[in-house]
């Protein structure tokens, strides 16, 4: 029974991260339609720019923390600006390509900077705590906290402010939002910005409990992709569902499966899943 | 028209000078070196036919191509069996493989399909790395035989190997030609144009991806199968996605969906990479951005822009051909009337 | 009857886009469905031409149930079909991109591919033979060399049309033909659709040009919501009460 609460925190833990970044990924699937497979390489960016404002700043953990989700946001828009705009017409096995060709160009530059060895990120809470029997870090404790409370910001942000809801409107028809005179260009850099915040946030959250280098971002960013898969290609609801229900069932499956074959779960879910239904879990019906 | 045999004379050039290349070099460093470009291309192509001729990003091809090697490798070390018959055996093995996935994965499209590849690619990696008692896990095996003797002509030195690498990749260009040329290779384009049109002019495009996707991972395990062999170790990094990308960055440089892309492509990012050893593992800041540059700038690599301007040339060249005549024509129609008055 | 649906329903969800429809069209003449935007035209033809099996309902070829084949196969039969925008390989010649369609008259493979057998020769003569013959017919042989990609509109029109052509059919659907073409070039569509005509291939279109329908076509069928509202000649949808109501908003037909 210890056992199984103990796991079910874990799943909590690494749901919500997996939540975090599949939230950026959707994001931009319902704007853009496109599969930012360079998403994976803004989360490692977001630990080690994290990570080096600890270290060689000196900033305070959440003070890093927040200038890494601006600076990844930035980089982000960037990349929206520089390869995703220009591509908007082109065939759609383009912009996937041109992600790949980003993503190997933020690994190799990571490596540049930082190398290519294993870095540990110190947390400023690395104490351990016990809640109802089950042992626990302080720093699983805030990963789930900080994750809700994003959560709760980016509700709010979308469903309550003219922005956010431009955001909204874009994602479920963008000729129509065009048309009401909403700035789809300010929109889609918008976008940007959040997922890219959203990356650095997950991946600064996690990597305490994880190692930072320059390959952190794959196996996460393939995961994300079976999450939004899972939970509906562009719905919100559905990404956080989704990184919470695949997050559950590799804690579990670890523990009463195997831990070797951990990391399999997500895949082989994904691939039943299309295996089933070829157009996702929640495709909508006809043209 | 023109334009093609230009690219048919770019292959024969390339042909001569494959093959007295260990001659000009006494460097067996570079026979090794352009040895293994050769395999790659060989996987290349096969990424080619099915990304650039059919449309289908397919990102387990490194999958596949581990799959080739790791079959060859088990089969000739752990099962003893003759390396020909191993070798034969892991195209089959892979090409059947690539047939089940193939069937589940085509009927989804697109994105999709690219995720689903990627998932699929992952799964393999996992699996090798993870099945230790079969696969020897992240120890990878070693040990595996160079090709076996075939009558009298053995492939023990770099050289013969050279050769024998070189007869698959020429095979492998051979029927790359044939196919693009043919009618199967018209279909494949179709439905690369589109799917829908392809299939209310009468193509059952289901059995021609199908029939795309098999060829693909045949030669994906050609290339794997070769490369364990050259190679005598593999571990399964060989399986890892970056191995695929390393592929389509190949593939993408020299020109995806052209016959000489793959070559030059491939040719030309493995020289300058080992020109730039000091780079090995920073080469990526280079070829990443050129990856992204190329889609944006020139989406068929370098082969498809010198022809895409070739071809414009000579557009243009006919255009005012057609001008010229016309401006004759109407020159002699002036002077016709005018005589007439 | 040549070509006729019974019943036919298609439901997207809650949506019903085609409702119900009976529908004949007869051999040898021109055909046309109008009704306004959203009144499940294209849906009617992704119907019959295998793209959406439908709900309920049955589309029957020469006595023949085609309903739950597939498209490719309905192709076969002899129905083809174009679609609004033509995606072509832009980077080959038009001729290049009409030749695949005669492929499914052809049988050679991919051991005929590496092999180049004589089957494979004799069949590309004969696709290349079809591609020039529809492209003179849908005349364009003069564009044949060009590339795809430096078309203008109409002849894009054009090859979609050749394209529908080379597979050998009997009967053509064309999905607004004539959009987005200047008035001299529909004229010039409009000879085109009739010399198919006389070339003995029934034709059934979408359109929205009503100067050219009505002056084009033989018999029309009139959709709205999905239902079928009226069937007759052009004389007598322009007098149809039901259509110039639902339809026109109450103005006649000009």
């Amino acid at each position: 029974m210890e056992i199984l609460i103990q796991q079910l925190f874990n799943g909590l833990t690494i749901g919500s991260v997996y939540s975090l970044v599949a939230l950026g990924l959707t994001l931009v699937y319902g704007i853009l339609h496109i599969p930012n497979f360079a998403h994976g390489a803004l989360y490692m960016m977001g630990g080690y720019v994290t990570l080096t404002m600890m270290t060689s700043q000196g900033m305070h953990y959440w003070l890093a923390i927040a200038v890494s989700a601006i600076v990844v946001g930035l980089l982000a828009v960037l990349m929206e600006r520089l390869v995703f705009h220009p591509l908007r017409h082109a065939p759609p096995i383009h912009d996937k390509i041109a992600a790949i060709g980003i993503l190997l160009f933020l690994e190799a530059l990571a490596q540049f900077i930082w190398g290519a060895e294993y870095q540990t990120m110190a947390s400023p809470y690395g104490q351990i705590i016990n809640v109802a029997g089950v042992t626990l870090t302080m720093q699983r404790l805030l990963i789930i906290i900080a994750a809700v409370v994003v959560m709760i910001f980016l509700y709010v942000f979308l469903k309550k402010t003219y922005t956010g809801a431009t955001i909204i409107a874009m994602s479920q028809n963008r000729e129509g939002a065009n048309l009401v005179g909403i700035n789809t260009n300010r929109v889609a850099m918008l976008t940007f910005l959040i997922s890219g915040a959203l990356a650095a946030i997950a991946c600064s959250i996690a990597a305490p409990i994880n190692l930072v280098f320059p390959g952190m971002g794959h196996l996460v960013i393939t995961k994300a992709f079976v999450i939004i898969i899972l939970g509906g290609m562009g719905s919100i609801p559905g990404a956080i569902a989704g990184g919470y229900i695949l997050g559950f069932t590799e804690s579990l499956g670890a523990t009463y499966i195997s831990n070797d074959y951990k990391d399999l779960i997500a895949f082989v879910l994904l691939v039943l899943i299309l295996t089933i239904r070829p157009k996702g879990l929640f495709a909508r019906g006809g043209h | 028209m023109a334009a093609f045999f230009k690219q048919r004379n770019v292959i024969a050039a390339l042909i001569i000078f494959a093959i007295i290349f260990p001659f000009i070099t006494n460097n067996t460093y570079f026979v090794h070196v352009m040895t293994l470009s050769f395999i790659w291309m060989i996987g290349v192509y096969g990424l080619n036919l099915l990304a650039g001729y059919t449309g289908y990003l397919s990102l387990a091809h490194a999958g596949f191509f581990a799959i080739g090697a790791y079959a060859l490798s088990l089969l000739t070390t752990k099962a003893q069996l003759n390396y020909w018959v191993a070798f034969i055996l892991a195209l089959i093995i892979t090409s059947v493989l690539g047939l089940v996935i193939g069937l589940i994965s085509l009927r989804t499209k697109e994105h999709f399909f690219a995720i689903y590849t990627l998932c699929v690619g992952y799964i393999i990696y996992l699996v090798i790395d993870k099945w230790d008692s079969l696969t020897g896990g992240i120890r990878g095996l070693i040990g595996i035989p160079g090709p076996g003797n075939i009558g009298p002509i053995e492939f023990t030195t770099p050289v013969s190997n050279y050769y024998l690498v070189l007869f698959f990749l020429l095979l492998t260009v051979l029927v790359m030609y044939r196919i693009v040329h043919s009618l199967t290779g018209r279909t494949f384009i179709a439905i690369r144009n589109s799917e829908d049109l392809a299939q209310t002019i009468g193509i059952s495009t289901m059995k021609n991806k199908l029939l795309v996707f098999v060829i693909s991972t045949f030669f994906a395990g050609l290339s794997g199968a070769l490369y364990a062999s050259f190679i005598r170790f593999i571990g399964p990094d060989i399986g890892y996605i970056s191995i695929t990308f390393d592929l389509l960055t190949y593939l993408l440089v020299g020109g995806i969906g052209t016959l000489s892309g793959p070559i030059v492509g491939t040719v030309l990012i493995v020289w300058v990479s080992q020109q730039l050893q000091f780079l090995q593992d920073y080469r990526m800041l280079i070829f990443g951005p050129v990856l992204t540059l190329l889609v944006i700038f020139y989406p068929r690599g370098i082969v498809g822009g010198i022809a895409e301007s070739l071809m414009k040339r000579k557009q243009k060249k006919q255009a005012r051909e057609e001008q010229l005549v016309m401006a004759k024509k109407s020159v002699a129609a002036t002077a016709a009337s005018n005589e007439n008055r | 009857m040549f070509l006729e649906t019974k019943n036919l329903t298609k439901k997207f969800g809650g949506l019903v886009a085609v409702n119900d429809v009976d529908f004949s069209i007869e051999k040898g003449k021109i055909n046309a469905i109008i009704g306004p935007n959203g009144a499940g035209k294209s849906t009617f033809f992704n119907l019959i031409s295998g793209f959406h099996p439908p709900s309920s309902g049955q589309v029957i070829f020469k006595g023949k149930d085609i309903t739950r084949l597939p498209s490719n196969k309905i192709a076969e039969l002899g129905v083809a079909r174009t679609f609004q925008t033509t995606n072509l390989f832009d980077q080959a010649t038009v001729l290049d991109n009409v030749i695949v369609g005669h492929r499914l008259r052809t049988k050679s493979n991919l051991v005929d591919a590496i092999f180049r057998t004589k089957r494979l020769k004799a069949e590309e003569k004969q696709c290349r033979e079809k591609a020039i013959e529809v492209l003179e017919f849908v005349g364009l042989t003069s564009a044949a060399y060009k590339l795809a990609g430096s078309m203008s509109q109409e002849e894009k029109k054009r090859v979609a049309f050749a394209l529908a052509l080379a597979t050998d059919p009997e009967i053509v659907f064309l999905d607004e033909p004539a959009a987005g073409v200047n008035p001299d070039e529909t004229e010039g569509l409009a000879a085109l659709m009739e010399k198919m005509v006389s070339a003995g291939i029934t034709v059934c279109l979408i359109e929205h040009k009503m100067q050219m329908i009505m002056k084009l076509a033989d018999k029309i069928m009139v959709l709205n919501y999905g239902e079928k509202i009226a069937e007759g000649t052009p004389k007598e949808i322009r007098n149809n009460e039901m259509v110039i109501k639902a339809y026109l908003g109450g103005s006649a037909i000009a």
